[in-house]
């Protein structure tokens, strides 16, 4: 009954030290456990914190065990489970390169003004879109340019925030 | 003042010593070379040289488990820290305390596939709770002293720093513990008050109740086993435990069903299948205790005291989870239960022991007595008759030895029973009885052995002469790897697949070429004689050699993917039964 699989955003502040990273990589390759984004860079710099931002799916029972685990690791300071504590947005950016001529390069530029992507680099033949937005809207994006010319997609995974006054 | 200049090195022996440390167990080599030079001038610290790396983690962890402190091991870089992995997630399984500190090659030179170079920090960090890789001699002091704090505190575990030589010959600044704390780690000692008086409210009205115990109560130390002994006495509940917790509560108070598990007593299993109300303080729901997990004891509420959140519905779905340190959960559930004037179901569990009663009258470890042979059931019997009274202290090896010990030798106090519980180490025990036994110099030790295993790290019969250790190996010498053997009986059609010892050296000899007491007994009449015999060696040690009954399986037995209530009993209980396919994959 409770085997449903949720998937689940958690958001890790950690001190930024040597080996963190591998820490919590290391926790979800030994026991198991998914990764389907993960994103690490440092936000306070006079403390040395980074923030992890991971997106992972299991059961209720595994999620709690992810978490429990996340917060047992020494260099770990919170782990907030965004997902369980309410709306929180989520956003993805993506660099996207379209290569080609003609129409289907006229086609691509008018879907990137519709999905409200920037063209951050352009030649005669390729333009590089810079589009953030949800990971559905990546997604979406990602999957019409496949159509139009599409040679590479590189993506940051989702960061996310809790709405609302509350700070982590 | 703090503001005296001390090499790495030195900064690494004062900080031992304000630690408490005073015996360290290592083995040196380049990288450690300092630290080493550091030793050698000073007289406080006692250095302990085994004869491989493992061994000193186990013989650090013999330490840690008998006297209750942090255990300190000393390898070098390279080797000297891969030797010593097992030792450290044999720690990590067991929750042992200790701290590891490791050579490495000098900081110009890691990542160049120098000599002897590792990515130690690499490598061990599954095997450890933290570890540390130290660069600058100024982060030196800080760093052990937040490595024995991590080790000891919350779960303990094993902690290691990696120091690299250039960072040893270096002049830093030391700063005492007093002036360290941690930034970020702070487990949770003392439990939410509201989850203890539900649990006290189930625990007054339980019909059918158990404490089921592990090793979380002997961490705890000593007053958390007292606490223990005094709730279950009041309740007048029936309690067993785990490998790990054996010793916690006095095996000699009828209260005691013996250890349960895949080797677990009769009355230990049908306990916990039957129960209506599970009181787990310290333990783990490891798949040796609870078998197939959809049958294990199905019509249960569950307590669940652990100081390790993680442990927490992690195997099995608990009601009352606790989080906490036993010995401060215990304390204020023995207060809550003694000002709320809380008193059992007298009436119900009576019913529950007239019960539990009818299967101890099963007489479960029973087994086959026999003049003709010596059982090793037998030989540990006479052991246990031979200690009682004495102060002595168990470390065993792990297979089949190991399950007899647990089922025969009881333990009335913690800190007594050392053995690998969660990794199964073979080899664990001469060098844990080794550890042990320096940190009781007095006591009598013993390491209740089996030929396979005692071959795995018999080299450390050197450093047990060497230091006057005069531990006891008391060898169970079936010619088998006897658990495989087993295994293979029930599981594989009896193909003993390279289960056999085969070349075995004459035990009483090896003895006699390191100076030790060697004996053996192949008859009954001799068990006693030669446990007497080894009994009154007290200045080096000595190694007995029992020819046990080869073909002796240990019983009772639950196979694995089975039920509490699906027990063997012995050989002649059917074995086809007991084996179905999904059983058959597990461990």
């Amino acid at each position: 009954m409770e085997n449903v699989i949720e998937k689940h955003t958690i958001a890790v502040l950690v001190d930024n030290e040597p080996g963190v990273l591998a820490r919590v990589i290391g926790l979800f390759s030994g026991r198991g456990y998914n990764i389907e984004s993960l994103t690490v860079a440092e936000v306070n710099n006079a403390d040395h914190l980074s923030r992890i931002t991971l997106v992972t799916s299991g059961t209720r029972m595994i999620i709690e065990q992810i978490k429990a685990q996340l917060s047992r690791l020494v260099p770990v300071h919170r782990v907030h489970d965004l997902t369980d504590e309410g709306p929180a947005v989520e956003r993805e950016l993506a660099l996207v390169k379209v290569a080609g001529t003609g129409d289907k390069r006229i086609e691509a530029l008018r879907l990137a003004d519709i999905f409200k992507a920037k063209v951050v680099d352009a030649t005669l033949t390729s333009f590089v879109f810079e589009l953030t937005g949800t990971t559905e809207q990546v997604d979406d994006f990602v999957g019409l340019m496949g159509q139009l010319g599409l040679v590479e997609a590189s993506r940051t995974g989702v960061v996310a925030m809790s709405k609302g006054p509350a700070a982590f | 003042m703090s503001e005296q200049k001390l090499t790495g090195a030195q900064i690494v022996i004062k900080a031992l010593k304000d630690q408490g440390v005073d015996i360290i167990f290592g083995y040196p080599g380049g990288a450690v070379l300092p630290i080493y030079d550091a030793l050698f001038q000073q007289n406080d610290l006692k250095h302990v040289l085994v004869r491989h790396e493992q061994a000193a983690v186990h013989a650090a962890e013999g330490y840690a488990r008998s006297t209750g402190k942090v255990g300190c091991v000393l390898v070098t870089s390279g080797p000297g820290a891969t030797n010593a992995v097992t030792g450290l997630l044999d720690a990590l399984c067991d929750s042992i305390p200790l701290v590891c500190l490791s050579g490495q090659v000098p900081t110009h030179l890691i990542g160049n596939d120098a000599f002897q170079e590792a990515d130690t920090t690499g490598i061990t960090r599954p095997c450890t709770k933290h570890n540390y890789l130290v660069k600058d001699v100024d982060n030196l002091a800080r760093t052990l002293h937040e490595a024995f704090y991590v080790a000891r505190s919350g779960r303990p575990g094993p902690v290691l720093v990696d120091i690299p030589k250039d960072v040893q010959f270096a002049d830093g600044t030391y700063l005492p513990p007093a002036e360290v704390k941690h930034k970020t780690y702070r487990p949770q000692v003392k439990p939410e008050i509201a989850r203890i008086e539900e649990a006290v409210e189930l625990i007054a009205n339980a019909k059918r109740p158990v404490f089921y115990t592990g090793g979380g109560v002997i961490n705890a130390g000593p007053f958390a086993a007292k606490l223990l002994t005094q709730f279950v006495k009041t309740t007048g509940f029936p309690i067993t435990s785990t490998l790990m917790g054996l010793g916690a509560f006095p095996a000699s108070e009828s209260q005691w069903l013996g250890m349960l598990g895949m080797h677990g007593t009769y009355e230990a299993n049908l306990a916990m299948y039957e129960c209506d109300l599970m009181i787990n303080i310290g333990a783990r729901f490891d798949d040796r205790v609870t078998g197939k997990l959809s049958a294990f004891s199905p019509g249960s509420k569950k307590i669940h005291v652990d100081i390790d959140p993680s442990s927490i519905n992690k195997n099995v779905a608990v009601d009352i989870p606790i989080v906490g340190d036993c010995g401060a959960v215990l304390e204020d559930m023995l207060r809550i239960w003694k000002a709320r004037a809380k008193s059992p179901d007298k009436a119900a569990l009576k019913e529950w022991w007239g019960k539990i009663e009818g299967w101890r009258a099963r007489n479960c470890l029973n087994y086959n007595r026999t003049e003709s042979v010596i059982k090793p059931q037998y030989a540990l019997e006479r052991l246990r008759e031979a200690l009682r009274g004495k102060d002595h202290y168990i470390t065993t090896e792990v297979g089949q030895h190991q399950m007899w010990a647990a089922q025969f030798l009881p333990f009335d106090q913690p800190n007594r029973w050392m053995t690998s519980g969660g990794l199964g180490t073979m080899g664990y025990g001469l060098p844990a009885a080794i550890g042990a036994q320096l940190a009781h110099p007095d006591a009598i030790v013993v390491d209740v052995s089996g030929e396979a295993s005692f071959l795995m790290n018999m080299q450390e019969i050197g450093t047990a002469v060497q230091y006057r250790a005069p531990v006891k190996i008391f060898i169970l010498n079936n010619q088998y790897m006897g658990m495989v053997r087993q295994w293979q009986e029930l599981l594989h059609g009896s193909r003993y697949s390279q289960s056999y010892s085969e070349a075995l050296p004459d035990f009483v000899k090896l003895a006699e070429s390191w100076g030790c007491v060697g004996l053996r007994a192949t008859t009954v009449a001799e068990v006693d004689q030669v446990i007497e015999k080894m009994l009154a060696v007290t200045d080096r040690p000595c190694i007995i050699d029992i020819a046990v009954d080869p073909k002796e399986n240990c019983f009772p037995m639950i196979p694995g993917g089975k039920a509490h209530n699906e027990i063997l009993f012995g050989p002649d209980d059917s074995p086809s039964d007991a084996t179905p396919e999904d059983g058959m994959v597990l461990v």
